[in-house]
């Protein structure tokens, strides 16, 4: 009896979490044992939860209650609290800036995000493909690019693509293309944008590539094996076996880059300062110089919440999906 | 498994490209850093300097207050990445281990938490901290650089938790320890990957900050080295083997710790503590 009572306990696994000795009096263990394993994975999240709740929550809050002030260099300095209602919002929604800067930064998000899990696929499949020493050479080369500090790499670009003695406009007069020899490519937006998207991209391809490589180690070779006795080719095996087997790794990234690329700040702010005439700044640069920048805290963060909610919207949806894949594994 | 030689020949080829690609930024980095003046200002690049010159490193480290801010930021991030480690560690044993009603609620949490869009909460939390009259000092850093990596880092650790096989833990209680001895000597030393490659991921994260400390400490004695870095090339012009040599310093020991514990995560999650 008391045997089994030991056996389902330690199934479900909550009970053994504060167990300190198996030697206990059989009298209080049952009770004890299960009043102890109710609490403990609270008590064990507690410190977390709280940190979690305090310094993300109350930001949160905190923005929620400045979009509604009327917060300039004047009130900041008196520590006045003048109250807006939402003209904050009727302000930003209402002009046609906002919703530039919106369109800009999904199509920006966009394009990065699409070649980065174009590419980054493309070599993390290669790297599964390559030999050893191959394989440590390329690895070598994307783990330099991923460790890159971000700042550093920015610094870096910019000596890249610098109008003078850079690399690249260099590079592109002696491929012929002698209009490029002093090209300045923080001029436009488009080539500003350029610079950023290969820097982003750049960066981001060693994380897709090589995770997806490590994947790709886990998969079952007899599944290759088997399609490949049924008479599937490389193509076939690979959308039959590696793709399928890759799928939520690929959802589960897709949605991580997206996040991150949307919210990207340094790469952006760095490079240019949103420049040339702010036709460089996505949603969270805007954020930045409406407020800090341009000294309307209120409107600055009444375009933060509007960011912040857009990024809700985006992946909502993946939540769910991931929310539903946890109930599967577990 | 023979194949013809061209099929052998373009993923090698290929990969050399791709190699050359990701790594010639870096390696630019420091040529430029490295090279005379001259051979920086030459209308055609010189790729292999032949005249090595310490000279701009020299620039860079008399760059004012550049030992304050070393400090400084080693201070931040090597506090926000311990302190997360302990109060993730706890919190992913739970996660992974147990049991619990509101488990996928706690789960989802913190997955929302990795997504919160710090760049974009910096107006909120320059008021909160100037309001606490603490702008121009490090413990706001500490503590929003810490909250920042702590999601990922109970992410993360849930996995590898998880990934230690059950039985290692079982069979170590059948052996007499007790549930915290078999946590601290069988399954934390096989967790040891996973807390560097973890602690690394923060490490990087909380070095590399920039928002936060762009608003927060405008006190040059009390900035970090993405903003010494960043306004580097306004104060120093267009001197660009001085900005190399001080993105090399601010990269070295990230590149350092990175190509190092990268191989030392990957070897220890794939080398396989059980067997069978």
């Amino acid at each position: 009896m008391s045997v089994q009572t030991e056996r389902t306990d330690t199934g479900t696994a909550a009970a053994p979490g504060v167990r300190k000795t198996d030697v206990t009096p059989p009298g209080d263990t049952g009770s004890a044992r299960r009043r102890g394993g109710a609490s403990a994975p609270y008590l064990l999240l507690l410190p977390a939860l709280l940190a979690t709740v305090i310094l993300l929550g109350w930001p949160l809050v905190k923005n929620g209650v400045l979009s509604f002030q009327n917060l300039n260099p004047r009130q900041l300095i008196l520590h006045l609290t003048e109250w807006r209602g939402f003209d904050n919002y009727t302000d930003v929604l209402g002009g046609s800036d906002f919703w530039k800067v919106v369109q800009r930064t999904v199509v920006f998000t966009t394009v990065n995000v699409v070649l980065i899990m174009l590419l980054g696929t493309l070599v993390g499949l290669l790297l599964a493909r390559l030999g050893k020493r191959m394989r440590l050479l390329l690895m070598l080369g994307l783990v330099l690019a991923w460790a890159m500090p971000v700042i550093a790499a920015t610094t870096v670009y910019q000596w890249l693509f610098a109008q003078r003695f850079g690399v690249v406009n260099w590079l592109l007069a002696k491929a012929g293309w002698s209009s490029m020899a002093d090209y300045n490519w923080f001029g436009t937006q488009i080539s500003t944008f350029s610079v950023i998207t290969l820097l982003i991209v750049w960066q981001s391809i060693p994380f897709v590539a090589i995770n997806l490589y490590a994947a790709t180690t886990t998969i079952p070779k007899e599944l290759y094996e088997a399609a490949s006795i049924d008479g599937a080719g490389t193509w076939k095996s690979f959308t039959s076996v590696t793709f399928p087997f890759m799928r939520p790794f690929l959802w589960a990234t897709t949605f991580l880059e997206v996040i991150w690329v949307f919210k990207a700040f340094p790469q952006i702010f760095a490079m240019n300062r949103g420049g040339p005439d702010r036709l460089t700044e996505t949603l969270p640069i805007y954020a930045f110089v409406e407020g800090p920048g341009n000294q309307h805290y209120g409107m600055g963060a009444a375009i933060s919440f509007l960011t912040i909610l857009i990024l809700l919207g985006l992946t909502a949806y993946y939540l769910r999906t991931v929310l539903k894949q946890e109930e599967d594994e577990l | 498994m023979k194949r013809s030689l061209m099929a052998r020949l373009w993923p090698n080829a290929t990969a050399l490209v791709l190699f050359v690609v990701f790594a010639f930024p870096v390696y630019w980095m420091f040529a430029t850093s490295l090279k005379p003046a001259g051979d920086i200002i030459a209308d055609d690049p010189v790729f292999l300097p032949t005249d090595i010159t310490f000279d701009h490193f020299q620039k860079a480290l008399d760059a004012d207050h550049f030992w304050t801010l070393v400090g400084n930021s080693l201070t931040v991030t090597v506090l926000a990445v311990v302190f997360s480690l302990v109060v993730a560690l706890l919190a992913s044993f739970a996660l992974a281990r147990m049991r619990f009603k509101g488990r996928r609620g706690f789960i989802l949490t913190f997955m929302i938490a990795q997504m919160a869009p710090w760049e974009v909460m910096v107006i909120a939390i320059y008021i909160i901290v100037r309001d606490a009259d603490l702008l121009n000092s490090l413990v706001p850093l500490t503590v929003f650089y810490m909250i920042m990596v702590l999601p990922f880092t109970v992410l993360t650790l849930r996995g590898y938790v998880a990934a230690v096989p059950k039985e290692l833990e079982e069979s170590a209680m059948v052996d007499g320890c007790t549930r915290r001895q078999a946590f601290v000597k069988v399954i934390f030393p096989l967790l040891a990957p996973g807390l560097m490659a973890t602690s690394l991921f923060g490490f990087i994260t909380a070095w590399n900050e920039f928002p936060l400390v762009l608003i927060l400490n405008k006190d040059a004695e009390k900035q970090t080295l993405p903003l010494w870095l960043s306004s580097f090339q306004t104060t120093f012009g267009d001197d660009w083997g001085a900005t190399m040599a001080a993105a090399s310093l601010f990269a070295v020991p990230i590149l350092v710790l990175f190509v190092f514990l990268q191989r030392k995560a990957v070897s220890g999650l794939t080398s396989g503590a059980v067997k069978g």
